[in-house]
C-alpha cells in the first residue's frame, strides 16, 4: 500500500468537506473492496475518509410501505433485519448470500453500489425494485444510477447516505455464484409492483441491465412458463474463463424462472 | 501521518500510534506478537486471519488497524480459559481431528465460534455454507464439519 492520511469525521458535512477539499481523497466504508485495491496498489488516494463514525448511516427504518436502508448497513445487518425480512424477504435473502460471513460483517450496501462491480448482487435489486438512492445532495432513481462498468451517476465526492426500497408483491433474486468468489456469474432479480414487472440482470453484462423481453412476457402472464423459449441475446454479454456469453445467456434464462417460482 | 488508537485485544486495553496503512493482521502479529492469527493469502480469500471485531468475525487482513480504534478484538489466543482450558470449539477440533497442518485452524475456530452463535441450525449444509469464507487445503472439510457441529453443541449446552 502507498501511504495515505486517515480521517474519521463524526458529521456528514465534514465528510463532504474533506472529499471536496481533496479530489484524491476516497471514502472508506466496509473496506472489503477498497482495502484489497489499495494493497494491490491499484489506487493511490491521498486520504481515506472513514464513514463509520457518522451517526445514523447504519439505520434501517420503515418508510411508507417500503424500507430505507442506511448506506453503512452491512450485508449481515440487512440479511438479519426483521424489518427487511418483513417488507422484502427477497432482499434480505440476497444480502445473506453475498460473499461469506466475514465479508457480510464488514461490507456495506453503500460501498457495494458505489463500487458498481458488474458481478455485484445489490445492483439487480435496486434496478428491479426501482429503488431510490439518497446522497448528501439529491435522490437518484435506481434505474439511472448504474451507468457502466464500475461507473455510477455519483459525482466526485458525492456520498450515498441511504437507499429506499418500495414494497413489492413479488421480489426475488436468483444467483449462480462463482464457486470460488461467490460473486454472481449471473444473477436475476424479478420484481412486480402492481402491473409493473421488472427483470434486472447482474453479472452477465458490463453493468446491470433490464431484460425487456422477459418483462414483456411476464407482464402478460406472471408465471415461469411465460418465459418458455425466451433467452437473452448473448451478444454483448461477458465472456471469461468462468463462462462464455452463450452459457451466461442460458444461465440468465434459468435464473429468471427460478426468481419467479 | 500516524494515528493514535485505543483498543482492547483479548481483554487487554492498549494504546498505539499506527500508520494508517497498517493492517489489523499486521498489528496483531508484528506489533503485539499474537502470531496465532495466520496470514494465508493476504487477499481476503482464505479466512486464516479471521478474528472477532466487536464480536463479529472479520478477515483481519482486510481491516485497517485504525478501523479497530475503540473496538474489542478477540483472537485465537483469547478464546481458551485463563487456566488454559480449551474453548469448547478448540476442544472439538482436537477431539474430531478437525485439523491436519493446522494453518487454517485459528481462522476456522474463530469463524466457527461465530457460526455456533448465529446459525439457525447445525445441519451439515448450514455449517459448510457458514464457513465458506475459510479455506482448508488439508482436511477435505469432513472432520471440520464434524468438529464444528460438536463444538457448537457443546457451546449451546455449556
Ligand atoms: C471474498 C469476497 C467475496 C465477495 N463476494 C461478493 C458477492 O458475492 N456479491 C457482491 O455483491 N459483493 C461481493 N463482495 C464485495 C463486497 O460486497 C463489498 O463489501 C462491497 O463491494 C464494497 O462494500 P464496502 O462497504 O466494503 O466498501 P469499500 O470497500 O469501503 O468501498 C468501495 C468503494 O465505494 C466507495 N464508497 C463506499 N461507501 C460509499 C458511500 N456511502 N457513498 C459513496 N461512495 C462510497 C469507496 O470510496 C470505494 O471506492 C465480495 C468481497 C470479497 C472480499
Ligand atoms: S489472510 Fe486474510 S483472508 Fe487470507
Ligand atoms: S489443516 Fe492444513 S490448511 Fe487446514
Amino acid at each position: 500500500m502507498y501511504g495515505f492520511d486517515y480521517h474519521r469525521p463524526a458529521a456528514l458535512s465534514d465528510v463532504v468537506d474533506l472529499l471536496t477539499g481533496d479530489e484524491d481523497a476516497k471514502l472508506l466504508a466496509g473496506g472489503q473492496t477498497l482495502i484489497p485495491t489499495l494493497k494491490q496498489r491499484l489506487a493511490m488516494p491521498t486520504a481515506l475518509v472513514d464513514l463509520s463514525a457518522v451517526p445514523g448511516l447504519r439505520d434501517i427504518v420503515a418508510e411508507g410501505d417500503g424500507v430505507r436502508i442506511g448506506a453503512m448497513a452491512t450485508h449481515a445487518t440487512v440479511a438479519g433485519s426483521a424489518l427487511v425480512r418483513g417488507v422484502l424477504p427477497g432482499l434480505a435473502d440476497l444480502a445473506s448470500h453475498i460473499g461469506d460471513a466475514q465479508v457480510r460483517n464488514r461490507g456495506t450496501i453503500g460501498g457495494s453500489i458505489a463500487n458498481a462491480d458488474p458481478a455485484a448482487d445489490y445492483p439487480a435489486a435496486l434496478v428491479a425494485l426501482d429503488a431510490v438512492i439518497r446522497t448528501d445532495r439529491r435522490d437518484i432513481p435506481g434505474g439511472d444510477f448504474f451507468t457502466g462498468l464500475f461507473e455510477t451517476a455519483l459525482a466526485p465526492g458525492e456520498v450515498v447516505t441511504s437507499v429506499f426500497f418500495p414494497a413489492a408483491t413479488h421480489a426475488r433474486y436468483a444467483k449462480f455464484p462463482n464457486p470460488a468468489s461467490r460473486y454472481a456469474m449471473a444473477g436475476v432479480f424479478v420484481a412486480r409492483r402492481g402491473d409493473d414487472v421488472r427483470v434486472a440482470v447482474t453479472g452477465a453484462g458490463p453493468s446491470v441491465f433490464r431484460w425487456d423481453a422477459a418483462e414483456a412476457a411476464l407482464s402478460v402472464r406472471f408465471s415461469a412458463d411465460a418465459l418458455d423459449g425466451i433467452v437473452p441475446d448473448a451478444d454483448g454479454l461477458n465472456s471469461d474463463m468462468h463462462a462464455d456469453a452463450d452459457y451466461r445467456a442460458q444461465i440468465v434464462a434459468v435464473l429468471a424462472r427460478r426468481a419467479i417460482a | 501521518m500516524s494515528i493514535a488508537i485505543n483498543l482492547t485485544v483479548n481483554g487487554v486495553r492498549l494504546s498505539r500510534e499506527v500508520d494508517p496503512r497498517l493492517l489489523l493482521s499486521q498489528l496483531l502479529r508484528d506489533e503485539l506478537g499474537l502470531t496465532g492469527t495466520h496470514v494465508g493469502c493476504d487477499t481476503s480469500q482464505c479466512g486464516a486471519c479471521t478474528v472477532h471485531l466487536d464480536g463479529a468475525s472479520v478477515k483481519s487482513c482486510a481491516v485497517l488497524a485504525v478501523q479497530a480504534d475503540g473496538a474489542e478484538v478477540l483472537t485465537i489466543e483469547g478464546v481458551a480459559g485463563p487456566d488454559g482450558t480449551l474453548h469448547p470449539m478448540q476442544a472439538a477440533f482436537r477431539e474430531h481431528h478437525g485439523l491436519q497442518c493446522g494453518f487454517c485452524t485459528p481462522g476456522m475456530v474463530m469463524g466457527a465460534i461465530e457460526l455456533a452463535r448465529t446459525a439457525p441450525d447445525l445441519e451439515e449444509a448450514t455449517i459448510r455454507e457458514g464457513l465458506e469464507g475459510n479455506l482448508c487445503r488439508c482436511t477435505g472439510y469432513q472432520n471440520i464439519v464434524k468438529a464444528v457441529r460438536a463444538g457448537a453443541l457443546a457451546m449451546r449446552e455449556g
